[in-house]
């Protein structure tokens, strides 16, 4: 069934590429002489930096395939936990008793916020934190309210299983209620397609998917920016897991240390990211 | 009996007896993985209570109201669709017409629903929001539309394959007997072809109780008693999809099985009542 939700992102990159010969970057040298299949999995947040790594690893190693799926963080952490897959991606960290029932081991390699967004046709450029939650229960239901246009507001949100929704959930929203009638999607991408596509749109996703289709909202008049994420003055942030169970297999080491390389940082940080130290 | 005969009795009753035994430990299957949800509440309290698993609420009503509104809706609008194009294709219209039909809906029946859900996205969902000023658009007309769509090409096959066994010699007698191609096809060849109907009645009730994508994409999948149709609702099939993240210990995992029972226990349902209306045709002709 795991397909079904991530169906938007189960991308096999099977882009072979001409092999460039002697040309070897400092953190893709690990990957010479490694042959196989990389299986990853989990938090849709993740995905955008697995995409550019992967098609860098293959572009340069055509024996190695990376294959990339969605799914959502709780899915991540069981498939890996269950061998599935050799990294289970987690937007949150794993719960003390999935960590010892799987024996997981955690790298956290990014730092990640998660902005409330709204259509780009939509005047409303910031947010209190009372107002977004106001909103997201149901007390607040027409954008005149909040100074947008007479519009009634569609609220989007997440399943319970997502990892963003549990970030923004306690953070933006004080763990406060979501209204029932709010419309449910399945992943980032999802959200993403939603708010776009709908002028009366709220919704949340991770800072990293943002881009000119959706507005992120300024929360309490501190933007959802790179800067604001990293000094912690945005506070709806959350670290990005890439899980494996007990000792990675040689190629997941290898593609996990390259999270934590220069060429990684620096894809991490293209997409949007804050690069996490070890 | 000669002693092959008998071998080969046994190796297929075997198979028979194989082939019954899995659906039932499917079912027991369900139900062991649904206990701990099972022994915690009462299951008149998980039938009809609602969603809410932050308060430790886990009811399932509002899924089961939203499949079953959805997937009956969608075979009242298309019944009579599908049993006209199955008409049309039988011969109420010219060859010419008929064949490319029958290609035309062979080929829609391939169609993958995420297909019809994308398309839905971008077109059904704008345009139901305007029309109607629904909310966000996503309701459960907007999955209503294309999943009548997708059933309906199913349904068609199943109609003009009964339609088609139907004897040739009762057409020829009706035709003797004065009734032009209209008369022949509503009062010869329906009533005749009913254990067919039935059949591809079923056949789309399960299909579209059973699909996953167009609802999880167009039907808004809140987890409510939906009141109207366009209102938010979340089939039994999309609750499974989004739920199926949560921590493999947690009480809303628990409930995807109880969700599958009930899917299981409907379209039982639904093939027996085609069971029994069959019998009762075959005892009336007799």
């Amino acid at each position: 069934m795991a397909y079904r939700r991530g169906f938007l992102f189960i991308c096999v990159l099977s882009c072979i590429l001409a092999v460039t010969t002697g040309v070897h970057a400092g953190g893709y040298d690990a990957f010479k002489g490694l042959e196989g299949t990389l299986r990853i999995s989990g938090g849709t947040a993740h995905i955008p930096v697995m995409k550019a790594l992967a098609r860098e690893v293959m572009t340069r190693y055509p024996a190695i395939r990376i294959t990339i799926a969605g799914g959502g963080s709780g899915v991540g952490i069981k498939q890996v936990g269950e061998g599935l897959v050799d990294i289970g991606n987690s937007g949150r960290r794993p719960t003390d008793q999935e960590i010892s029932a799987y024996g997981l081991r955690l790298h956290r390699w990014a730092v990640d916020g998660v902005a409330a967004v709204v259509h780009p046709e939509n005047p409303v450029r910031s947010l209190t934190s009372r107002q977004v939650q106001d909103i997201f229960a149901g007390r607040v239901t027409n954008w005149k309210e909040v100074g947008g246009p007479d519009r009634a507001i569609h609220v989007f949100t997440r399943d319970e299983a997502s990892g963003t929704r549990h970030v923004f959930w306690k953070k933006a929203l004080g763990k406060g209620a979501i209204r029932k009638d709010a419309d449910v999607v399945p992943s980032n991408g999802a959200m993403k397609t939603a708010v776009a596509t709908d002028p009366a749109a709220i919704g949340y996703i991770s800072v990293g998917y943002v881009d000119e289709t959706v507005q992120a909202l300024a929360l309490d008049g501190v933007e959802p920016s790179l800067e604001n994420v990293r000094s912690g003055r945005y506070p709806v942030a959350r670290g990005l897991y890439s899980n494996t169970k007990g000792q990675p297999s040689a190629l997941a080491q290898a593609f996990l240390d390259l999270l934590f390389a220069p060429e990684g940082r620096r894809i991490i940080a293209s997409k949007g990211y804050i690069p996490a130290d070890r | 009996m000669s002693r092959r005969e008998r071998l080969v009795r046994k190796i297929l009753g075997t198979a028979t007896l194989c082939a019954a035994a899995l659906p039932l430990s499917i079912l027991i299957f369900m139900l062991i993985l649904a206990r701990p949800l099972l022994s915690s509440f009462s299951v008149s309290d998980l039938l009809t209570g609602s969603w809410a698993p932050l308060q430790g609420r886990y009811g399932i009503l509002p899924m089961m109201v939203a499949s079953f509104l959805l997937a009956s809706c969608s075979l009242a609008v298309s019944f009579p669709v599908s049993l006209g194009c199955a008409g049309l294709i039988f011969g109420l219209t010219p060859p010419m017409l008929a064949v490319p039909l029958r290609r035309l809906v062979q080929l829609m029946t391939g169609f993958p629903t995420v297909v019809y859900g994308f398309v839905g996205v971008f077109l059904l969902v704008p345009t139901v929001r305007h029309l109607f000023h629904a909310g966000s658009g996503r309701c459960l007309l907007s999955a209503l539309v294309p999943l009548s769509l997708m059933i309906t090409p199913t349904m068609t096959l199943f109609f003009s394959d009964a339609f088609a066994a139907v004897p040739r010699p009762i057409l020829l007698a009706a035709a003797a007997a004065g009734a032009d191609p209209v008369q022949r096809f509503v009062w010869v060849v329906i009533p005749s072809a009913r254990r067919g109907l039935a059949a591809g009645l079923v056949l789309s009730f399960g299909r579209a109780l059973g699909d996953t994508l167009i609802a999880l994409m167009l039907a808004g999948n809140a987890a409510q008693v939906p009141s109207g149709f366009l209102e938010s609702a979340r089939t039994l099939t999309a609750h499974i999809a989004l739920v199926i993240a949560a921590d493999l210990q947690s009480l809303e995992f628990a409930s995807i099985f109880l969700c599958g029972m009930v899917l299981y226990v409907l379209t039982s349902c639904a093939a027996l009542c085609a069971w029994k209306m069959r019998a009762a045709t075959r005892k009336n002709s007799r």
